[in-house]
C-alpha cells in the first residue's frame, strides 16, 4: 500500500512522536492558491557544540550524531533540513569558535541528505557580528522558494543587541513586495521575533518592526529556536512555534525566576532534547508538526 | 525695637521658605544609585526602591559594551565603556523583578542579571 505522508506521520504519532497539528487561529495555514504539493522538513535547533556540562548533559560531543543518526534513518528523507541557529557554545576566542563551526560542520556532514541550510544563534556570531560564521556557511539572511512556499531566514543574533536593523527590516520589505499576500511564507529565525519572555532575553529588540512588514500577509508561520523547547503562540493571525534543541533543555517562559538549564535526568536521558518534522500539506492549508526524540526510549 | 522684630520675622520666613523651596527642589531630584556592568555581574545586583520614588540609576562597564534593561519597567539603556550612561524611571508597582544584561557581552552572558526591588 502506498502511504503518503500525512498517513505515515499519523502513525507515526501513534508509535511515539508527538503530533502537533495546527489548530491555532489562523495557524500554519498555507494559501490555498499556486501550485505547489506536499513535503516536508526537519528542522534541528541549539546543538551547541562545545558545551561542556556533565550535569545538564554528560554526553555533550555524543548528542549530535545521534540526532542524525535519527534524521538519517528516517523512513523517507526530508525535502531539506534547517538548522535554526547556535550551531556553536559561545566562546571568546576566535580560533575556539572557528573550531567548534569546524566540527560542527564536519559532524552535519554525516547528514545523508545533502539539502541542509544553516542560521546562526547568538552564540555563534554575536560576538563577532558571525565574521567566523560567515567562513563557513555564507550569508545569513537569506530567502528561497521550496514547492510553492517561500521561505525567509532572518538573522536577529549577529547584532550583540538582538535587532535586526533597519537594512534587513529593508531588504524584508523588498523582498516580501514581490509575493502575493495570500503567498505561503515561512519565517526562521534563532530568537522569537515577539516578546516572549524579554526577562530572559527570548526576544527580539526590533521584532515588532519585523512582525508589522508581515501582517498584510495572510499566510505566515514562523519558526525559530533558542528557548530549547517546543513552544506554541500567536501574534495576530502569525503563528510561531520554537523547536526543541540538542544540547540541554531550558525551563518554559516564566516558570521560575531564572532560566536555568534544566539537569539531566539519568532515567530518561536527552529527555527534552529532539527535532522536529514540518509536514507542509498545501492542499489542506495547513502545516503538521511532530516532534521527534534525539534517541528512541 | 518693633522694626527690629519685623525685619527678623522677615528674615525668619524668608528662611523658612527657602528652606521649604531646597526641600522641595531635593524632593524632585531622582535619588541616584550607581551600577557598574562588569562580565559577567552587576554590581550592585539588588537594588532596592520605593513605589513611585524617580530613582536615576547611574551605568558605567569599564570592560565591554553592555545593556541594562528592566522589562517590566520597559526601561533600558546600552552602557559604553567610558561613559556614563543614566537611566531614570519610577516604579509605579511594587514586588520583586529581575533585570539583565541585553547587549550579548560574552562566556557568561546569559547568567548576568539581578533584581530590582519596589517595596
Amino acid at each position: 500500500m502506498k502511504m503518503d505522508r500525512r498517513q505515515f506521520l499519523q502513525l507515526g504519532a501513534v508509535g511515539g512522536g508527538a503530533v502537533f497539528a495546527s489548530a491555532l487561529p489562523g495557524c500554519a495555514s498555507l494559501g490555498m492558491g499556486g501550485g505547489g504539493e506536499d513535503f516536508y522538513f526537519v528542522q534541528l535547533s541549539d546543538t551547541h557544540w562545545g558545551f561542556n556540562g556533565p550535569a545538564v548533559n554528560p554526553d555533550p560531543r555524543g548528542t549530535l550524531p545521534k540526532a542524525i543518526e535519527a534524521v538519517n534513518a528516517l523512513p523517507q528523507q526530508p525535502d531539506f533540513i534547517i538548522f535554526t541557529g547556535d550551531l556553536t557554545h559561545t566562546t571568546e576566542n576566535g580560533d575556539e569558535r572557528r573550531k567548534r563551526l569546524g566540527e560542527f560542520k564536519q559532524v552535519a556532514a554525516q547528514l545523508r541528505n545533502p539539502n541542509v541550510r544553516y542560521m546562526p544563534g547568538e552564540h555563534d556570531g554575536a560576538l563577532d557580528k558571525s565574521a567566523a560564521w560567515k567562513e563557513f556557511f555564507g550569508e545569513t539572511t537569506y530567502a528561497f522558494d521550496h514547492k510553492g512556499v517561500h521561505f525567509i531566514a532572518l538573522d536577529n543574533v549577529s547584532d550583540p543587541a538582538a535587532r535586526l536593523g533597519e537594512a534587513q527590516l529593508a531588504w524584508l520589505a523588498a523582498d516580501l513586495a514581490r509575493q502575493p499576500k495570500d503567498a505561503p511564507i515561512v519565517v526562521l529565525t534563532h530568537r522569537p521575533l515577539f516578546d516572549l519572555a524579554p526577562e530572559w532575553d527570548w526576544a527580539t529588540r526590533d521584532g515588532a518592526d519585523a512582525l508589522k512588514i508581515l501582517m498584510p500577509y495572510r499566510n505566515v508561520v514562523a519558526f525559530y529556536g533558542h528557548i530549547h523547547q517546543e513552544h506554541h503562540d500567536t501574534t495576530g493571525h502569525i503563528a510561531h512555534h520554537a523547536a526543541k534543541g540538542l544540547m540541554f533543555p531550558l525551563p518554559a517562559p516564566r516558570s521560575q525566576p531564572k532560566r536555568d538549564p534544566i539537569k539531566w535526568d539519568p532515567a530518561q536521558p536527552y529527555k527534552g532534547l529532539g527535532f522536529r518534522e514540518v509536514e507542509a500539506e498545501r492542499k489542506e492549508a495547513k502545516y503538521d508538526l511532530k516532534e521527534m526524540p534525539v534517541a528512541k526510549a | 525695637m518693633e522694626s527690629q522684630r519685623r525685619r527678623a520675622l522677615a528674615v525668619g520666613a524668608a528662611m523658612i521658605a527657602g528652606a521649604a523651596l531646597g526641600m522641595r527642589v531635593a524632593a524632585q531630584q531622582p535619588r541616584v544609585i550607581a551600577v557598574v556592568a562588569r562580565k559577567f555581574v552587576f554590581l550592585p545586583n539588588e537594588i532596592r526602591v520605593k513605589k513611585g520614588e524617580t530613582v536615576t540609576l547611574e551605568l558605567s562597564a569599564p570592560e565591554v559594551v553592555m545593556g541594562m534593561n528592566i522589562p517590566d519597567f520597559k526601561v533600558r539603556a546600552d552602557i559604553i565603556p567610558g561613559t556614563v550612561s543614566k537611566l531614570t524611571f519610577t516604579p509605579d508597582k511594587a514586588g520583586t523583578f529581575p533585570f539583565l544584561c541585553d547587549i550579548f557581552c560574552g562566556d557568561g552572558h546569559e547568567g548576568m542579571s539581578g533584581t530590582l526591588i519596589v517595596t
